[in-house]
């Protein structure tokens, strides 16, 4: 066999890596490792004039295997892939190396220390390449056909924007009607549009739409497979399991009000009501005389730090309307800083403070008094601006309470095998630049069950998953990554352990011609997590591009190099 | 034939816009005026509350949007005009003259060394220069130069020539001429973005005045490690690490005389900016003037208490009065209004001042209003009146994202690219797939 001819790229990502790491030291070191014929090191390895250099590089010396030492694999490992490619070596003999993240942002005031380990790190991802395979990607179908959990805003908007594309669609709704929370308000604000017209409108789209399937009071119980190809089991009240198959999967499972059980009275005194209550007696025309919105209440609080980012606009609303209805009407909104961001939102506030409603700034450590007078009830607050502590009798209290996660959202979380954060909102693959996806891919994330967000924002963001929710639809076939696992018949003693440890349903004990059991791995349902590879006893299972060779070859030269350094 | 569409502008809302539309299997012609995509994102050192170096994470997705079989670039260059309705459009792309035969420059870089004219750079805020023949960042895409003809010696005044003597590709073309193609696109997808308010207009905020008030993304670039100090936290006077800095925020926005809107973002970057300044400089001590602090994203409420526990930042509710130099020229002086005290006054001397202006609408916007026929709303930011269709403008086929419909952060603008992509699709594919 040839001898591997490795080019290592050490990059100094501006400061990033340079400030700790010795980076002309690492590129050096690197030309000592073994089968290593050139390394070099880049001011930015993964600007136009970085990856040129790799290319000529490659050229230059022959290079088989490509060793870049710079960021995280997360953003730039298909960049420097498809580099390699361009020079005509296979992707996936590309060994990615962090020294950012993993050295010089941890360890940014030991730099002699930060060099080392970079060096170890580098030293470990040659070892590795020396023995990387060059692997092809599969292709496999897609199933045309969506999705969308949850007939809220944000699924609606999915859905129809979905079905305007000709692309068939599932919407699976929980209750008996689709709308979600919006079902109990009359009106959005701050354009003040009514809400009738929106979701009746969206509804008929989608319900006039022969590529359209709407499930009501329906869940999904289980969902397999991979993009492309996933089946999910919806499950009806009163029906049948039925099974749909399905390319990608949009979650819009929204959220819910929090109950403020036994804050500023609520519970115990009638007059004190949520926002959402408060909507639905608007939306029967029941305007009260006085009116005093909390906000903040289980928000912005030890213990729930977050900002529900719509209370704020939601009061103003509904401010406003019951100012319009009973125009000598007293309204009242303390606040702790009023989050009216944006255009719109800004003026509505403006247009409340003019229409007479009172904005009182209260702090946490004198949170405003609610009590019972007569029929009626009295608040008292210290206002911080006036350094004054007023009080005002009022019909209602109403509290705004932040949005907070479905209940049964970890079970959900389960079945999808997908993130949330410590909250319980879903995760996305990554909150600057991927809002609508998930790490997994075919999934896809939009509305409230991600992050509190207005009307509008849950519409756009249900229009932007069905964006990414058609691209492998449209494009009709999706690459399956070859870090797949694979076992060795001969080793294989059947004794099922991986099978347990697959999470995707992938391997299963098949007999050979000759009789012998084995288990064998379906390529496309494996996610390459590597839970069977650590489960087997017998070093059967192994995976593409992580097998037991090159990660013994890995600690070796790590073992090899840090004895160096102790010595 | 694939549909064709136009999108117009090439920060990260047109980035994104661009590639989904690429991978949807449309043709796609990206328009951005200045000579390399990235807008204002890669200006920015970090972005909020992750503290993701910027431009780490934004550079993948330039280079994908050179790369993507489906995107034609047009850089350095402007819409001229549209007509036409849905779904023909016509769109006269004008790309500008660059005097840079592109197909021949590899952006080595020995021209912008040897070019003798300085010019204030825009991309580093004229905080430092950059030359008459320029790389607008080192991670520009397309990685070409441009000849700023209104400063070439060789352009406006026929000697020189020092560019052309030096590249060894032969890419210089001092006569060349702007170049109109057409396009005849179904749909357009405008993107234009923001730009920061001229604070000069505003003295009583000191801009201009004391040496030592800056804007926000001037100091976005000295925190870079790649801007002109290297990522040093020093002031503009004398060089000096300043020992106490304040952040002034809703400088023309929220403010009846200039802007009524909010910016949206301001809260927040001066959060990760007062964390940064402390990370580089961990003993200065920050002060954020501020109306609402307006912390409504995911993890945003978290990261204003990380600024207060661990970096020590002071959150003063109280809009500054004036700003005005100290007595030696140095250090800026800052009246406001103590909260609680009804009314008293107070001045206190910080050692600099950042500015966090409005973003207004794109300079470029109102011509673009012009040429489309698009309707704008009070604050000049284009039109979308339909709720159920958020990225709709008021001409069927033209969609707007990000910045240039309505204030928000880089999440929102790529969520609202993305809005738009599947309105385009659903646009022209409505009824067959």
């Amino acid at each position: 066999m040839l001898m591997p001819r490795i080019g290592v790229f050490i990059c100094h990502c501006g400061h990033n890596i340079a400030s700790a790491v010795d980076v002309e030291k690492v590129a050096e070191f690197a030309k000592t490792l073994p089968d290593v014929v050139v390394a070099a090191h880049n001011m930015y390895s993964c600007s136009e004039e970085g990856l040129g250099a790799i290319r000529r590089s490659i050229e230059e010396n022959k290079l088989d295997r490509v060793v870049v030492a710079a960021c995280t694999p997360r953003t730039h490992e298909p960049l420097f892939r498809r580099n390699c490619e361009r020079a005509g070596v296979n992707k996936y003999l590309f060994e990615f190396v962090n020294i950012r993240e993993h050295v010089s942002w941890i360890h940014a005031k030991e730099p002699l220390a930060a060099t080392e380990k970079a060096k170890m790190l580098v030293a470990m991802g040659v070892a590795k390449a020396a023995l990387l395979q060059p692997q092809e990607e599969t292709e496999s179908g897609v199933i045309p056909v969506a999705v969308v959990i949850g007939g809220g805003i944000a699924g609606l908007s999915a859905a129809s924007a979905l079905v305007s594309q000709g692309i068939e669609t599932h919407l699976i709704e929980k209750e008996p009607q689709l709308g979600g929370i919006l079902k109990d308000i009359a009106v959005i604000g701050p354009e003040m549009v009514k809400t009738k017209e929106i979701i009746d409108g969206m509804v008929k789209e989608i319900g006039s739409s022969p590529k359209a399937h709407v499930h009501l009071s329906s869940r999904m119980t289980e969902l397999t497979g991979f993009v492309g190809n996933f089946e999910i089991t919806v499950t009806a009240a009163d029906k049948c399991a039925e099974k749909i198959k399905a390319g990608t999967v949009i979650v819009a499972t929204g959220g819910q009000e929090w109950s403020p059980q036994g804050e500023f009275g609520y519970g115990k005194m009638p007059g004190v009501i949520t926002q959402l209550e408060l909507e639905r007696r608007l939306a029967k025309g029941e305007f009260p005389d006085s009116a005093v919105f909390i906000q903040c209440v289980g928000a912005r609080v030890p213990g729930r730090e977050y900002c529900s980012r719509f209370c704020c606009n939601a009061s103003i609303k509904n401010a406003i309307r019951i100012m319009e209805a009973r125009p000598e009407a007293q309204v009242s909104i303390l606040h702790r800083d009023i989050m009216s961001y944006g255009t719109t939102a800004e003026r509505a506030y403006h247009d409340a403070a003019e229409k007479g409603v009172r904005f009182m700034r209260y702090g946490l450590e004198s949170l405003p008094k609610v009590d019972k007078l007569g029929d009626n009830l009295h608040v008292d607050v210290y206002d911080e601006t006036l350094d004054d502590t007023i009080g005002m009798s009022t019909d209602v209290v109403v509290l705004a309470a932040p949005m907070v996660p479905i209940d049964n959202v970890k079970d959900l979380a389960m079945m999808l095998k997908v993130p949330v954060d410590k909250l319980g909102f879903f995760l996305e693959a990554h909150v600057k630049l991927r809002p609508v996806e998930f790490a997994t891919e075919g999934i896809f994330i939009c509305g409230t069950a991600r992050w509190p967000s207005s009307v509008s924002e849950c519409i756009s963001q249900g229009l932007g998953a069905a964006a990414k929710a058609s691209i492998p639809i449209r494009r009709g076939k999706v690459k399956i990554e070859p870090i797949t696992a694979y076992s060795d018949p001969e080793k294989c003693i059947a004794c099922g352990n991986c099978v347990q440890a697959c999470p995707y349903q992938a391997i299963e004990i098949v007999t050979s011609k000759e009789g012998k059991r084995y288990a064998q791995v379906t390529e496309a349902k494996c996610k390459g997590c590597g839970n069977c590879v650590a489960a087997c006893h017998n070093d059967a299972m192994q995976q593409k591009g992580f097998n037991t060779t090159q990660l013994s070859a890995m600690i070796d030269a790590l073992i090899k190099n840090a004895l160096e350094v102790v010595q | 034939m694939k549909d064709k569409v136009v999108v117009v502008g090439g920060g990260i809302a047109g980035i994104q816009a661009a590639l989904d539309l690429g991978d949807m299997g449309f043709e796609v012609h990206l328009v951005e005026k200045s000579p390399s995509i990235g807008g204002h994102m890669a200006q920015l050192d970090k972005t909020f509350p992750t503290n993701d170096c910027s431009l780490c994470i934004l550079s993948p997705k330039m280079i994908m949007c050179a790369d993507h079989e489906n995107i034609k670039l047009h850089t350095y260059s402007e819409i001229d005009g549209v007509s036409g309705d849905f779904p023909h459009f016509k769109v006269k792309i004008r790309e500008k003259a660059r005097y840079i035969d592109i197909s021949r420059c590899t952006g080595c870089g020995d021209c912008t060394v040897k070019c003798p004219v300085k010019v204030p750079s825009e991309y580093e805020e004229g905080l430092t220069n950059r030359k008459a023949i320029y790389l607008p960042f080192p991670q520009a895409v397309p990685r070409k130069v441009t000849i700023d003809a209104a400063h070439c010696r060789m352009i406006t005044q026929k000697k020189c020539g020092v560019c052309k003597k030096v590249c060894q590709a032969g890419a210089i073309d001092y006569d060349q001429k702007d170049k109109v193609i057409d396009i005849d696109a179904s749909a357009l997808v405008i993107a234009s973005g923001y730009d920061q308010m001229d604070v000069s207009l505003l003295p009583q905020f000191g801009f201009g005045i004391a040496k030592d008030v800056v804007t926000s993304l001037q100091f976005e670039r000295i925190l870079s490690a790649s801007g002109p100090t290297g990522g040093h936290l020093v002031r503009p006077s004398d060089g000096t690490e300043p020992k106490t800095l304040a952040f002034i925020q809703c400088v023309g926005s929220r403010d009846a005389k200039c802007h009524v809107y909010c910016s949206s973002v301001c809260c927040m970057y001066a959060t990760k900016e007062s964390i940064l300044a402390g990370e580089h400089a961990p003993n200065v001590k920050t002060s954020i003037f501020y109306m609402d602090m307006r912390a409504v994203g995911k993890n945003f409420q978290e990261f204003v208490q990380r600024a207060k526990k661990s970096y020590g930042v002071r959150y003063v509710q109280s809009r500054p009065a004036k700003l005005q130099p100290s007595k030696d020229g140095k250090g800026v002086l800052i009246n406001y209004e103590k909260k609680g005290t009804g009314g008293d006054v107070a001045q206190e001397e910080f050692d600099m001042a950042v500015l966090c202006p409005a973003l207004e609408p794109s300079k470029s916007a109102s011509r673009l209003a012009e040429s489309t026929g698009l309707k704008v709303d009070p604050d000049g930011f284009f039109a979308t009146p339909d709720l159920k269709h958020p990225v709709d403008s008021t001409s069927k086929g033209i969609v707007v994202c990000g910045f240039a419909s309505t204030p928000m952060d880089i999440p929102d603008a790529v969520t609202q690219a993305s809005s738009a992509a599947a309105r385009v699709a659903e646009m022209i594919s409505g009824g067959g797939c």
